[in-house]
């Protein structure tokens, strides 16, 4: 395909995929391994009524309201579940279910009690996205990347996503030690005097910002896919931390390149008329990668690393 | 309207939907219960995530078999294998490869799903038949219910209860001791799969009212809302279902009562408000219940704390305990004690002593693990006991004012 094709239609989708996946991927090395991996599940779906009430309250679908309104909503869902967990004495998984739920629904109740008709707001778009309509039409060709008048056009999911991947990077490498360490062994991180619930505070929220972000441009399904299957696939891959997270990576940056190539060219290939829905060939795509992995990858077994390797 | 709605006298259609609700809403409060019980709450998630891709192939199955594509049974048919193939997969997951449960539940919740959404967008581009009501999956669709779909929907509901009952004794042991039930010789991996058939046989009976995302929460909701009222597992049983009909009940009526009230998100935010309901004023396990013990706590502390400092001679600065001494006519308001006062405190620093004697001693060793400062004596040892005590004391001495 030709740069005149590429860059305007295919280029942006597929960066802003490929960003998102990293971006969520990354912490869900870290949650997969402290047994949270649902979390990412609970804040997709609280993320919903987040972005309906910030829409009611400003009446307007911008952009800032609904992702402080979505992380807003994250940090409500986290907290209610730690209540919930604390003075019900609940076990976690149930406290999650309820609480996000709960959510969800109250998010679905606002949004068809209120008027947004007008509006580009819906259930279908908050768990799918629209990743294909991400296009920049001002690029005529490679050479665009490079003139300052096409970017001034870039789809400002671009930046907002790159700018979120950079932020989880930098929150990954900073806390690298602390994290790791307490990850797989908090009473010693303790006694290090790693403060280890702000710790996990702090990876659950990097977690909710990643998820919001990455909601915004690619919706909610994705979210929950790049969290648990590449970091899943990348630890039947290895047991050092570093390569899995190497290997996690990759696998987020396979998905979204496979996945989106798919659904947007595999129907033609099989003779179909028009494209699937990009996410969910993502996830699809991401999901077959754990299938693969776990049937062949050489520390798939508990016991860890078999003699051959 | 509303009175209207809970009585049934909207229509044939509200009273459909109302009376399959809460069919529903039993079955799945009583299923939920055991799946909470073994703590396994959130593998329902997975199970309803993975009914979609189901849905979409049963329905382009009948469409391109040139029958109509909505065929409920038809669809649920196609979700109960592609829920049961998503069961499997994450029981293979967790036993053969390193994943723990919930990254497994994870994997297929979000996989399954998302290959649901690829189908979804096929049968729109494909433009086979009328596809409009597929997305009703998502998130349940009541309008426009059948006679056909209550039926089916209150079949596969009676189905499931007649289950539960017939299974709840093994269902009940392997949720709390799986270990034992295996000792016991119990098939702990059958009932596991039978529980978790069951939780499948009650999504997929429920998508069409509350949706897939939504059914989690009957599932889980009202079984956590029983487990306050009571420590008996029949009677947590029996709650989760009496919570999950009324919440389904009501908020099936209030759907009907109202324009733009969607029948599935109603239903959880009922069952949200009898669970917070529950978890302020349960008795024993409440918030309500719990403050009020720690209150009760607080002002035995003060007050035995404020007699010891009486007996003592001490001046007590400390308000609250002031306000309670005052309050039960132990002091004046100026802090002198009364006569009933310094009776009081003298027993207090009496009962302390002979505390003291009993945790030296040996022979009341069983006795002296229930000293915490505020137990009366008299409930833990005998008269006799007492008298043998205070012999080694010597008698009682003038109180120092």
């Amino acid at each position: 395909m030709s740069g005149e094709e590429f860059v305007p239609l295919s280029l942006t989708p597929m960066l802003i995929g490929i960003f998102a996946a990293v971006a969520c991927a990354l912490p869900g090395n870290f949650l997969l391994l402290r047994r949270q991996a649902l979390i990412g599940d609970a804040i997709s779906h609280v993320v919903l009524p987040g972005i309906v009430f910030a829409f009611l309250m400003t009446g307007v679908i911008a952009t800032w309201p609904m992702m402080l309104g979505a992380a807003g909503a994250a940090i409500v869902a986290v907290v209610m579940i730690e209540a919930i967990r604390r003075l019900g004495r609940i076990e976690p998984g149930a406290a999650m279910g309820v609480v996000f739920t709960t959510m969800f629904a109250g998010g679905v109740l606002l949004l068809e009690q209120s008027d947004t008709s007008a509006v580009h707001l819906d259930v279908e778009h908050a768990l799918y996205g629209n990743l294909e309509s991400l296009i920049w039409l001002d690029a005529t060709g490679w050479s665009s990347l490079l003139d300052p008048e096409a970017l001034r056009y870039l789809p400002t999911e671009l930046p907002r996503m790159a700018l979120t991947l950079l932020g989880v990077c930098l929150f990954t490498a900073l806390f690298w030690r602390a994290l790791k360490i307490s990850t797989f062994d908090e009473g010693f991180a303790r006694t290090m005097g790693i403060r280890t619930n702000l710790l996990g505070l702090g990876l659950v929220i990097t977690a909710a910002v990643a998820a919001v972000a990455a909601f915004d441009a690619v919706g909610s399904i994705i979210v929950i896919a790049m969290f648990i299957c590449p970091p899943a696939a990348a630890r039947m891959m290895t047991n050092r931390l570093e390569a899995q997270i190497a290997w996690s990576v990759l696998f987020a940056v396979l998905s979204a390149v496979l996945g989106y190539v798919l659904a947007g060219f595999g129907p033609l290939w099989l003779g179909g008329g028009d494209a699937v829905s990009a996410a969910g060939m993502i996830a699809t795509v991401s999901g077959v990668i754990l299938a693969i992995t776990a049937r062949f990858g050489p520390c798939r077994g508990r016991s860890g690393v078999p003699a051959t390797v | 309207m509303l009175l209207d709605a809970l009585l049934l006298q909207l229509g044939y259609n509200a009273t459909l939907v109302a009376v399959g609700a809460a069919l529903l809403g039993t079955s799945a409060g009583i299923t939920g219960t055991f799946l909470f019980l073994r703590k396994r709450a959130l593998v329902s998630d997975a199970v309803s995530h993975a009914t979609l891709p189901g849905v979409c192939i049963a329905f382009l199955l009948m469409a391109f078999a040139g029958g109509d594509g909505r065929n409920l049974a038809g669809l649920l048919a196609g979700s109960a294998v592609s829920a049961g193939i998503g069961l499997w997969c994450m029981n293979w997951l967790t036993r053969n490869t390193r994943l723990a449960e919930d990254a497994a539940i994870g994997a297929v919740l979000s996989v399954f799903f998302g290959f649901g959404i690829v189908l979804l967008t096929v049968i729109q581009t494909l433009g086979v038949g009328r596809q409009a009501g597929l997305e009703g999956f998502l998130l349940g669709s009541t309008a426009g219910m059948l006679y056909s779909d209550a039926v089916v929907i209150a079949a596969g509901g009676a189905m499931t209860l007649a289950l539960v009952l017939l299974t709840r004794r093994p269902m009940t042991l392997v949720a709390f001791d799986p270990e034992y039930a295996a000792a016991r010789g119990l098939p702990v991996d059958r009932i596991d799969m039978l529980m978790m058939g069951l939780v499948m046989a009650v999504t997929v009976v429920g998508l069409k009212i509350v949706g897939l995302i939504l059914i989690v929460a009957l599932l889980i909701i009202p079984a956590v809302t029983a487990r306050f009222w009571t420590e008996r597992s029949e009677y947590v049983v029996l709650l989760a279902g009496l919570f999950g009909g009324v919440a389904a009940y009501l908020g099936a009526a209030l759907s009907a009562s109202a324009p733009n009230l969607p029948t599935g998100p109603l239903i959880v935010l009922v069952s949200f408000t009898l669970f917070l309901l529950s978890l302020v004023l349960a008795p024993n396990r409440g918030v309500l219940a719990a403050v009020l013990r720690h209150l009760r706590l607080q002002r035995r502390v003060h007050l035995r704390q404020g007699l010891l400092a009486l007996a003592q001679g001490q001046a007590i600065y400390e308000s609250l305990t002031l306000r309670l001494l005052q309050r039960a006519g132990l002091v004046r308001a100026d802090g002198v004690p009364t006569a009933s006062g310094k009776a009081r405190a003298a027993k207090a620093l009496r009962d302390e002593r002979r505390w003291e004697v009993v945790r030296r001693d040996m022979a009341h060793e069983a006795a002296a693990a229930l000293y915490d400062g505020l137990r009366d004596i008299e409930t833990v040892l005998t008269q006799d006991q007492i008298q043998e005590i205070d012999r080694q004391i010597g008698g009682p001495r003038e109180v120092l004012s």
